[in-house]
């Protein structure tokens, strides 16, 4: 016997040996490709990298609110000044024209190669001509005395039509020489962090950063007054406030929730020991179960650790059966090894149940969903064999616990009222109940499930709205559509995002789309800048074209050698490359734009709506524009109705699978129990409780999301262990008050840890939270209440 | 006789001194009051460039106090309308809106020909050393530009006019060329 032990004793210790091993081996990722499916399209790949590092992950908004505008203007260059000396930041825009100068010095040196209207065709007599006689039209405007002494070096006004094509794109309102909202009110600056998105820990510092240059600038500025406020969002500033939310609310809540179980076990154990060895099977299981998806899938998701702690709350029912019902018992007439043959094969079977369940979530192609999957069955494994083979060889001969066969008594005589109702009438009720749940979720059928993603976020609508405003301030509305160009190289995706260009252009002027932004417009491709270069005429050609463009002109031709002299340099200088661009506002404009994924590239063209107030683009027409230019390399991206496709695909398949869970858990009740009427019986009140909960819900005005359906999987893993024992015969021990009571307290324990959750303020925790705490409350009530007794002797389907 | 034609004059001169600023108020005054105005305008600029001046023409609208719209018609349409200190430019198909404030060099083409209009010293004497020469009936503002950016290029504006009508708008760069606006104003209510 002794030795038994031992070795049960060295294989369990072996087996939390390696598990650690693993555990602390595994690599652990905290970024969305929880959210990337395990088959990705490039398409669903390019999303998922946009959201993770495109330059719209990075974008920081500032608004500097209340207080006086030149205060707010003058915080605004000061702040910008500062932090532009900052390495965390590759670009703070503010409306000040800083690297003008720089830019301009570069547009103008390569104007040749950057024009769009530089042809063969413009350089010839006839073309030179025409482009003059523009420039001197120029030249009797109002702007003729500033644009004059561009005219000797550029008489065709390349540098002019560059402008042209870079403020193709509306920009925000500038007053006191910074950007302001369209009423005036808010001062606005974007900054664009050097880090990706999701790095997170670099976002919190860049924010860091940006608050000490208000602290400082505020204070410069107005030391009398601090009635400048300063407001910052975008994905950056949700992804760090989401972060603190979720650690704080976990932290807060794990405290609290552990506190209170503690609390609560040890009032029924009155026993130090059994509250430490009740942990085993629980710290058992959570090890195995991270040891599992590190096993199984290569590495942990972030997302996985976070649910998983909560789902395994099952496992400690485990240990406080055991408990309740061995030890306690031990008193009457249940020792640990009656319990090993009465009671342990119903939690086996409730064990398996929860496993039928979970592993309907592993074929999962939301990595995420599958990992809590082999999450929750290698933790339930574990802990429900510790609990069966480890923790008997562990209890010392006198161990006792409190007796709570008189609190199972007392709560036996108060359903004893509605035991006492006639099976028909009982059911009869259930029925009722679950024909006005099923009346309630029909009339909300249309708007059941949230099909948005952000229905997951941890963002508040209002702060979503805030953002929504700064963006339609700064003329980004729409930066959520995307024309992306995906190609081997830099060049051929440069190319393709000339073509893109082409066929958009059109729908400029048919008010579709009121811009778009382009890496090319930028940075043209080298085929293209090689095309313009050669369509320079030799010096002495342009020479003979020049006189003759010039003769019936107003301009005096002899001044115009600097052109002759430009043309010729231009015709041997190198083309530009990306380096080039260094130094230049321009490039982080390029930047922003093409994204390199190991062997990919992709060029980005953000649309930009035509009106403010109607943010929504015709995407069908910019589809068809850009496929009926044949440039089928060119894809239309919107990231939030494709994020929402992809979550509205994990979401159909969870609910797919979890039906198929469900199938299997009643193929396996029917098998082990050796009947349909009592595998129904089982079922029933656990389908009850799923359906009032979710009727509650959406009466309630909550849209259902994922984490609902696997709040409902978890109502079904956990109750089914309440209907089985229920189920049982009572002759077995004897003793249904018991069971009821350790049923309870099991409960109790659920509710406190899932309610608890409900009140997180983290929209993903608080879906589990709201769905599990009443759902295993309401299963445990039907269970006791619809549950057929069967009594000694009694063949097991008498009853119906 | 002939001192006393001297002391006459010197009183002249004395009363002309004294009253210069007074005659400058007076007349800011005037074109005060004025709430609105609208004038065809005729522009030359004289080009070391271009071998003639070339010309263009519009009209030019006014609304107090500082709603000012320059409308080119000829050669090539464009309109740009100052309101308080934004600019917008329209040509062709584009509108730029520029901010007076990050483009001070543009400032004081408009910004003289708007403060004289609105009869707004403070606004005229931020930007340029005033010189007043003539009387109601026939007076010259000379405005040289304080901002040295601008005056680096712009070496002064002279803007003539009779009464509350503005008749000439002259710029002389640095350089030796020049523009010369010729006002018309609309007869009208």
């Amino acid at each position: 016997m002794s030795a038994r032990r031992a070795g049960v004793i060295a294989v369990w210790l072996t087996c939390v040996a390696l598990a650690a091993l693993v555990v602390a081996r595994a690599r652990y990722v905290t970024d969305l490709s929880a959210f990337l499916p395990a088959m990705p399209t490039p398409m669903q790949r390019l999303l998922v990298d946009q959201l993770r590092e495109g330059p719209a992950s990075r974008v920081i908004l500032i608004a500097l609110e209340d207080g006086d505008a030149d205060i707010r203007a003058r915080i605004s260059v000061a702040m910008a000044r500062r932090l532009r000396l900052e390495r965390a930041f590759t670009g703070i825009g503010n409306g000040e024209p800083v690297t003008a100068d720089r830019d301009r010095e570069f547009l103008f040196q390569h104007r040749y190669l950057l024009s769009e209207t530089v042809t063969a065709a413009r350089f010839s007599a006839a073309g030179l001509k025409g482009a003059i006689a523009d420039t001197i039209a120029g030249l009797a405007s109002s702007e003729g005395l500033m644009l004059k002494s561009l005219v000797p070096h550029d008489p065709t006004g390349e540098m002019l039509q560059i402008i042209d094509q870079m403020s193709r794109v509306a920009r925000p309102v500038a007053q006191g020489g910074v950007w302001v909202s369209a009423d005036g009110g808010r001062t606005l600056m974007v900054a664009q962090s050097a880090a990706p998105g999701s790095d997170t820990d670099a976002q919190e510092l860049a924010l860091e950063e940006i608050r000490r240059a208000f602290a400082a600038e505020s204070e410069a500025a107005a030391p009398q007054s601090r009635q400048v406020r300063m407001n910052l969002s975008g994905p950056p500033v949700f992804a760090v406030a989401a972060r603190a939310k979720i650690q704080r609310a976990a932290v807060r809540l794990s405290i609290a929730s552990s506190a209170l179980i503690v609390a609560l076990l040890l009032a029924v154990y009155r026993s130090p020991l059994a509250l430490t060895l009740g942990l085993l099977p629980v710290a058992t299981g959570a090890l195995t179960g991270i040891a599992a998806v590190a096993l199984w899938f290569g590495a942990v998701h972030g997302v996985t650790l976070g649910f998983g702690i909560t789902l395994i709350g099952e496992s400690v029912d485990y240990s406080i059966y055991f408990f309740t019902q061995a030890a306690a018992g031990a008193l009457s007439s249940v020792s640990p090894r009656s319990w090993r043959q009465r009671r342990w094969p119903i939690v086996r079977l409730g064990m398996l149940a929860s496993v039928c369940g979970f592993a309907s979530l592993l074929p999962s192609g939301f990595p995420g969903l599958a990992q809590l999957g082999a999450y929750s069955i290698g933790g339930l494994i574990a802990a429900a064999a510790v609990t069966r083979f480890v923790l008997p060889e562990l209890l010392p001969g006198d161990f006792a616990i409190r007796d709570i066969t008189p609190w199972g008594s007392r709560l036996e005589r108060r359903l004893l009222p509605l035991r006492r109702l006639r099976p028909a009438a009982l059911w009869g009720m259930a029925l009722a109940i679950a024909g006005v749940a099923v009346l309630l979720l029909y009339q909300h059928r249309d708007a059941l499930w949230n099909r948005e993603l952000s229905g997951l976020s941890p963002i508040s609508l209002s702060d979503q709205r805030y953002d929504a405003k700064l963006r339609a301030d700064l003329g980004q509305a729409s930066a959520l559509d995307l024309v992306v160009v995906s190609g081997p190289d830099l060049e051929s995706v440069l190319r393709g995002a000339e073509r893109a260009s082409r066929a958009l252009e059109p729908l400029i002027d048919e008010k579709v789309i009121g811009g778009f932004d382009s890496p090319a417009a930028y940075l043209p491709s080298l085929a293209t800048q090689a095309a313009r270069r050669a369509s320079l005429p030799e010096r002495s050609v342009l020479r003979d074209s020049l006189a003759q463009a010039t003769a019936g002109l107003a301009i005096r031709g002899e001044q115009l050698a600097p052109f002759l002299e430009d043309v010729d340099s231009a015709r041997s200088g190198a083309l530009i490359t990306p380096e080039d661009l260094r130094g230049t506002s321009l490039a982080a404009g390029f930047g922003a734009l093409i994204l390199r994924q190991r062997d990919r590239w992709n060029a980005l063209l953000p649309l930009h709506a035509a009106r403010a107030d109607a943010p929504d683009i015709e995407l069908a027409r910019v589809r068809q524009a850009l496929g009926g230019d044949g440039s089928t390399d060119a894809q239309l991206l919107n990231l939030k109705s494709e994020s929402d496709a992809l979550y509205t695909s994990y979401l159909h398949e969870a609910i797919r699978l979890s039906l198929a869970g469900l199938a299997a858990i009643v193929a396996l009740l029917w098998f082990s129990l050796r009947s349909p009427a009592r595998a129904a019986s089982v079922l029933a009140p656990l389908i009850l409780a799923v359906l009032c909960v979710a009727a509650v819900l959406s009466a309630g005005g909550r849209q259902l999301t994922i984490l609902h359906l696997v709040g409902m999987l978890l109502i079904v893993a956990v109750g089914s262990n309440y209907a089985l024992f229920f189920d049982s015969p009572q002759h077995e021990d004897g003793n249904g008050a018991l069971t009821l009571a350790s049923l309870s307290i099991a409960n109790l324990s659920t509710v406190i840890g899932f309610g608890l959750l409900s009140f997180s303020g983290v929209p993903v925790l608080e879906d589990l939270g709201m769905t599990v705490a009443p759902g295993a409350l309401l299963a445990l009530l039907f269970a006791a209440v619809l549950t057929p007794r069967r009594a000694a002797g009694e063949p097991p389907d008498a009853r119906q | 006789m002939r001192r006393a034609i001297c002391i006459g004059l010197l009183a002249l001169f004395a009363a002309a001194a004294r009253a210069a600023p007074d005659d400058l108020d007076e007349l800011l005054h005037l074109l005060a009051t004025r709430r609105q105005g609208h004038a065809d305008f005729v522009e030359q600029h004289f080009l070391a460039l271009l071998r003639r001046p070339v010309e263009s023409s519009g009209e030019l609208l006014y609304d107090a106090p500082d709603r000012l719209e320059k409308r080119t018609l000829e050669p090539r349409p464009e309109s740009l309308m100052l309101v308080g200190d934004v600019l917008s430019i329209r040509r062709g198909g584009h509108r730029r809106v520029l901010d007076l404030k990050s483009h001070p060099q543009i400032l004081p083409f408009v910004e003289s020909i708007r403060a004289t209009l609105a009869g707004d010293r403070e606004a005229l004497e931020r930007n340029f050393r005033v010189e007043y020469a003539g009387d109601l009936g026939r007076w010259t503002l000379l405005l040289v530009p304080r901002e040295s950016q601008v005056a680096a290029s712009v070496a002064q504006m002279r803007i003539d006019g009779s009464r509350e009508h503005l008749r000439h708008v002259e710029i002389r760069l640095r350089d030796g060329d020049r523009s010369l606006m010729t006002l018309r104003d609309h007869l009208g209510p």
